[in-house]
């Protein structure tokens, strides 16, 4: 078989025992899945009535909620890689002839896999509460391209901070930055409507150029500057994690 | 003559300041198998770590199968098992799953029936299809092991793999290696028990703070030190003082208010040498015949008991 062949069966190995961990583990479907159908219906049904947003707050707070769905999902693959190293299942992986990135890879596509579950839920709950999107097919295509570019990024780099962390729960502890982050962005309010300091903080900070696409995505209304500072980000996210994970994996023993 | 498995030499490694192994060399032949012996923090697990591709070496050379770590890599992981110190199993999976995964990345045809064999063989067939977590410790290891079996690799290291286990288990492990061994395989075992090396080795190398201190088959190694002896063990210090007069030509540790002295260890003698002492009104609260063992190697080797004659 050819390297590519080869690196491509054993990920798709890998992949094939990652998925068999989240089926069986409760807690990470709760947190993968349910928990953002939950924080939807709270700041939808719950909170949501008092905020002024101009426009409809379902309409409104959907692309945030897609976010915190793929941010959620994340505490879990950190948890795992970080078991896998501390327990030696990597240096068992490690010390045989497979492809180097599969181990690695295998986390990063269940994690992808897990936040697109996550995301179709939100948006099917989302249209039951009276989502009404203006987004073309074209639209929607970006929504899952972008979703899914955002996923990839932030996995990698959750995959390189559960390998370098020392414990499981310190890797778990380490990916909650990026579920406070979506908090404050324009997810849930407009960052215009918050204090100064938080504002700013807000404006410039990774979430909000990429929720702010998902928003004009979904408004058919994409912005070209929000959709580039996105990607951008998400690029950059997904290099370094990337290089971070990859050298972090070979020099671990 | 036999080809060499596994060849080292020259074989250093440091973490910042702290060396490791300073300059090991040793060969190990093929279809034979060769202990590591040696105390916590001896370099043992780092040496394992380097022949199983999972560390570089700051210098020297290791050939493992015939192909060198650092520019064959890959051919070296094909050829080898590693079972580690602490059970590598992945625990959301059940002892089948497990196995079968080893399989698959190590695309060995007809994996099923290679995976319900070695469920047979390992005595795992009734909790094959529990998870790990409903596991005993001694039954994790087994799979720990069988898992490394999976795709008969020809060269199987295994870095301490009784520490642990209470006895039963530990003969079974024993005798696992004695069957692989017999079908050629070829065994780099660490231990810290000195009657593991002694009963399975065919060479065992002494490691003490990253040097080998002594390299032999567990006979040769216990010709080293002095042979059949006596111990007894006094109350206190004058009495070991007067007993050490009245026997002569022991040697004495007062540390351990312990006395050796050498004998042939037949009943006459040492009917006598307990006369002598009773003659002189001198109990000795312990007494033993003592033939050597790898214990005494350890001892007069590193100058320090191994962890096992510490613990008991």
């Amino acid at each position: 078989m050819s390297n590519v062949a080869t690196a491509w069966a054993d990920s798709t190995i890998m992949l094939r025992r990652n998925l068999k961990h989240t089926m069986r583990n409760p807690l990470v479907l709760f947190n993968a899945i349910l928990f953002p159908i939950v924080l939807l219906l709270m700041f939808v049904k719950v909170l949501g009535g008092a905020f002024e947003v101009g426009e409809s707050y379902i309409d409104y707070s959907t692309p945030g909620m897609l976010v915190m769905a793929v941010s959620y999902g994340l505490g879990s693959t950190a948890t795992a890689v970080n078991d896998d190293m501390t327990k030696g299942i990597i240096n068992r992986f490690k010390a045989m002839d497979i492809s180097r990135g599969a181990v690695l890879t295998g986390q990063v596509i269940v994690t992808t896999v897990r936040c697109l579950v996550a995301c179709t839920a939100i948006v099917a709950v989302a249209f039951a509460m009276g989502f009404d999107p203006d987004a073309s097919a074209l639209d929607w295509l970006g929504v899952l391209g972008f979703v899914v570019l955002l996923t990839v990024a932030a996995a990698w780099l959750t995959v390189a901070v559960g390998l370098a962390a020392k414990t499981a729960e310190s890797a778990g502890l380490a990916t909650v930055p990026l579920i406070m982050l979506p908090f404050l962005s324009s997810a849930i309010v407009p960052a215009d409507t918050m204090g100064a300091g938080v504002r700013q903080f807000a404006e410039y900070q990774p979430f909000t150029p990429i929720i702010e696409t998902l928003r004009g995505l979904l408004a058919g209304d994409p912005s070209t500057g929000d959709a580039l500072a996105g990607i951008g980000w998400c690029l950059g996210l997904a290099i370094v994690g990337y290089v971070w994970a990859i050298s972090t994996f070979k020099k671990r023993a | 003559m036999k080809s060499s498995a596994i060849a080292v030499s020259g074989l250093r490694k440091a973490y910042g300041d702290r060396t490791v192994l300073d300059g090991i060399d040793f060969e190990v032949a093929e279809g034979s198998v060769f202990s590591m012996l040696g105390p916590n923090g001896a370099g043992k697990t780092t040496t394992v770590n380097v022949l199983a591709t999972l560390l570089k070496a700051d210098s020297g050379t290791v050939h493992v199968a015939g192909h060198d770590v650092v520019t064959a890599t890959r051919q070296v992981r094909a050829a080898i098992g590693v079972t580690g110190q602490f059970a590598a199993v992945d625990e959301l999976l059940s002892g089948r799953e497990n196995l079968q995964l080893m399989a698959d990345l190590k695309r060995v045809r007809s994996g099923e029936r290679v995976v319900e064999r070695l469920l047979e063989r390992f005595d795992l067939v009734e909790s094959a299809d529990k998870r790990i977590s409903t596991y005993s410790g001694g039954m994790t290891r087994k799979l720990d092991l069988a898992m490394t079996l999976v795709g008969d690799p020809r060269i199987i290291f295994l870095d301490e793999p009784t520490t642990g286990l209470d006895p039963r288990s530990r003969r079974t492990m024993w005798g696992i290696v004695r069957e692989l061994v017999a079908d050629g395989t070829t065994i780099f075992l660490t231990t810290q028990y000195l009657d593991e090396a002694d009963h399975l080795s065919d060479r065992v190398v002494v490691l003490d703070h990253g040097r080998l201190v002594a390299e032999g088959t567990p006979d040769e190694l216990k010709r080293q030190v002095p042979g059949t002896h006596v111990r007894l063990r006094f109350a206190d210090l004058d009495e070991l003082d007067a007993a050490a007069r009245v026997l002569g030509g022991g040697t004495r540790d007062d540390q351990e208010l312990l006395l050796r002295v050498p004998s042939d260890g037949q009943s006459k003698s040492l009917r006598a040498l307990l006369d002598r002492l009773d003659e002189y009104r001198l109990n000795a609260q312990e007494f033993s015949v003592h033939t050597p063992d790898l214990d005494d190697v350890f001892l007069a080797l590193t100058g320090h008991a191994g962890e096992e004659a510490i613990a008991s």
